[in-house]
């Protein structure tokens, strides 16, 4: 590297300002440039004399990676230097301090740290969707907006699906932040985004507790641990961490990918949804397992060489969908939601990792009071969920991946459409009533929600007198 | 700037079309073919006109073992490439052969090296099918890029900062970098006879501007070259091979 960065360089049009941070491998620099009044910063990586491979190879990833990623979530990039002359990344600055402030307050109010869980869990999805895993996950790499968003950084450590992993054959150690970093990962495996999730359980454990799951391992036998021995469970420091929180926490950091959250979008719907949370022993636990247990797990996995991981992040996000159905319940509608019904049992064949959100909308009056109650007293809402329920009996979904919501609008369209674009759905299934002109001059309910959706859009009708138990 | 990298047309017409039809839709600004325009195939003569026409319009193109062996008998050629080849020589004109005879080995573009088997010796025709295979070639050549054929099947290598060589996967349709920090090596699929389990005949587009290469395949009536294989008396087996992409 024939140029060192310095106050005052000036190179392809940036100029070095103040060196804002000086860490391990790289260096932060306050730069400027005419074009641009945003303030930014650059990135040098800080290269050894001679030839030093894995900082090389890390800074070639970010150089790769970074420019192909987009969103609110990611730094946005302005410019990028040649190791030839001097290796540099230059993104927009991100205000404000990384979420480690955060982390050194910990343990957290129960409400702040939801709060901060769902925006980092929703960062690594945005990610995720770009096909990129980040597997460097730790406080340092999250930066928040001032709108409050999650921006993640620092992707040295990061695989992009449909680009050639670099690193694969860089390290011969595992990579990764030791206290956070997942069993697959301590195994070598580079392909599994929910090695991503398993770090996010690892970060929201410590904002609850103060304490790291796994302490500060130093000593790769030590990483190797996580493989049999449990952690302590959150609610056994600290009384105060709902079950549900626990629940939530302890399924990330589940040491088989398979049995963590297969997405961080359903990670995020259950901080959202935290009634819904479905508690199981996890929820429960106020102990680490017992010696025979942990003896029995060890012999088990002391010789693992590998978890089944999914072929791609885009078949892992494709396999477990949030699916969001709306039915109505209005008794004329019963042949058009028995379809549905239908519908969304053949779905659950070939998805059998999808989330199934069951929504049903109670249209309110423009203007004026409305009556919350039916004629006899009764909670309209609670009659609809009730209603709703009923209606979803018999869909099979193992665990806690079905949820109900009533949502209430004066404008069903716009209820369906905001609700599904909150919880990150990839996939709304819902009826259309039939094709009445009237229908066609006022505008349909489906015919919206497919016009204006962000996601997929599957609509059921019913021919004229067929009945719905057309299949299955 | 945008190439478009050709190799292994084998005289087979109708993947040949395909393929430039395919060019046409992607802003392609050159051609590049590198090497094999005949042998294997029955459309020599086709094949040559055409790509005589398209180096006229500026495109490169460089000599493989097979466009040799129509002017100077090859022993290396397996049993079925050599028959072939003998009944290429009868069905063309002075001029074909002329054109083959006349096709430079190496072309350096720049910083950008055309080939059609390894660097290290172009006129051995060694196959480039490893790391171990992809070194000598490093070795040899300064370009920051190497672009060869005579393999059949994709694939991409790279050279990095300390001398070491590592293969990547990359599928078709995928944008991969070519960082400037390393070298790299890419073997382009055939036109004409696709070897890489698939009947889909292969090329690559390369991007100067935003340093991309992205493999790419395109359908092709495989069916009516492997008909006119054997109407022409060429080999069973390469009739069959084309449909099997082996």
């Amino acid at each position: 590297m024939p140029i060192r960065p310095h106050p005052g360089l000036e190179i392809d049009g940036f100029t070095l300002g103040e060196q804002l941070h000086k860490g391990g491998f790289a260096t932060i620099w306050d730069v400027t440039h005419p074009l641009y009044r945003t303030p930014l910063v650059m990135k040098v990586p800080t290269i050894m004399d001679g030839y030093d491979g894995p900082t090389i190879v890390g800074f070639e990833v970010e150089q790769m990676i970074m420019p192909r990623l987009s969103g609110t979530h990611v730094p946005r990039v302005i410019g990028q230097g040649d190791f030839a002359v001097m290796p540099y990344i230059v993104t927009e600055r991100i205000p404000g301090n990384s979420m480690f402030q955060h982390f050194k307050r910990a343990p957290l109010p129960i409400a702040e740290l939801i709060e901060l869980a769902a925006r980092m869990a929703e960062a690594v999805h945005a990610i995720h969707r770009q096909h990129v895993i980040h597997l460097d996950l730790k406080p340092d790499n999250f930066l928040q907006r001032p709108s409050g968003e999650m921006v993640l950084i620092d992707y040295g450590l990061s695989r992009h699906d449909l680009l050639p992993d670099l690193l694969a054959e860089e390290f011969t150690i595992p990579m990764g932040t030791f206290p956070y970093i997942a069993p697959e990962q301590y195994l070598r495996q580079r392909g599994d985004l929910r090695s991503d999730l398993y770090a996010l359980g690892a970060m929201i454990y410590e904002l609850a507790t103060g304490k790291m799951p796994f302490g500060q391992p130093e000593k790769l036998s030590q990483v190797k641990q996580r493989l049999w021995r449990d952690p302590v469970p959150p609610r056994a420091m600290r009384r105060e961490i709902p079950e549900w929180l626990q629940e939530i926490i302890l399924r990330a950091l589940e040491v088989d990918p398979a049995k963590r959250y297969q997405s961080a979008a359903q990670m995020v719907f259950d901080l959202a949804h935290p009634m819904q949370v479905r508690l199981t022993d996890r929820a429960h636990k106020m102990a680490q397992d017992s010696r025979i247990e942990v003896f029995r797990r060890w012999r088990k996995m002391r010789n693992i060489k590998a978890f089944a991981a999914p072929p791609s992040v885009a078949s892992q996000i494709e396999r477990a969908p949030i699916v969001l159905v709306a039915v109505d319940l209005s008794p004329e509608m019963e042949p058009l939601s028995q379809a549905i019904f239908l519908q969304v049992k053949r779905m659950l064949n070939n998805r059998p990792d999808a989330r199934v959100a069951c929504v049903n909308v109670i249209k309110t009056a423009r203007i004026g009071i409305d009556q919350t109650t039916d004629d006899h007293g009764n909670n309209l809402h609670v009659a609809r969920l009730v209603g709703l329920k009923a209606w979803a009996e018999g869909i099979d979904l193992t665990d806690d991946r079905l949820t109900y919501t009533i949502l209430e609008n004066s404008d069903p369209a716009t209820a369906i459409i905001d609700h599904s674009e909150a919880n990150k759905v990839d996939h709304i299934l819902m009826g259309a009533r039939g094709h009445s002109s009237t229908r066609r001059f006022l505008g349909s309910v489906s015919a919206k929600v497919v016009a204006e959706a962000a996601c997929s859009v599957t609509v059921i009708r019913l021919r004229e007198g067929e009945p719905a138990s057309d299949a299955t | 700037m945008r190439l478009a990298l050709l190799t292994d047309i084998h005289a087979n017409r109708e993947a040949f079309e395909a393929v430039l039809a395919d060019i046409a839709q992607r802003k392609v600004d050159r051609l590049v073919i590198l090497g094999d325009i005949v042998g294997y195939g029955p459309d020599p003569g086709w094949c040559i006109d055409k790509v005589e026409d398209l180096v006229a319009k500026g495109a490169i193109c460089v000599r493989g073992n097979h466009d040799r062996a129509v002017g100077v008998p090859d022993g290396a050629l397996n049993v079925n490439a050599r028959r072939v080849i003998d009944w290429t020589v009868n069905r063309l004109n002075a001029r074909q052969k002329l054109f083959l005879s006349e096709l430079p080995l190496t072309v350096q573009d720049d910083d950008t090296l055309f080939v059609h088997a390894s660097a290290n010796d172009p006129g051995d025709w060694i196959y480039v099918t490893s790391e171990a295979s992809a070194m000598p070639s490093f070795r040899v050549s300064k370009a920051r890029l190497i672009f060869c054929g005579h393999v059949h099947r994709p694939a991409l290598y790279s050279c990095d900062l300390s001398g070491r060589v590592a293969s990547h996967i990359v599928a078709a349709g995928n944008a991969a970098p070519l960082l400037k920090s390393r070298r790299w090596l890419a073997v382009i699929g055939s036109v004409g006879q696709p070897r890489d389990g698939s009947t889909l005949a292969s090329y690559a587009i390369l991007d100067r501007t935003t340093n991309e290469l992205t493999f790419r395949k395109t359908g092709y009536d495989a069916a009516t070259t492997a008909r006119k294989t054997r109407e022409s008396g060429l080999p069973e087996s390469l009739a069959q091979r084309l449909m099997k992409g082996i």
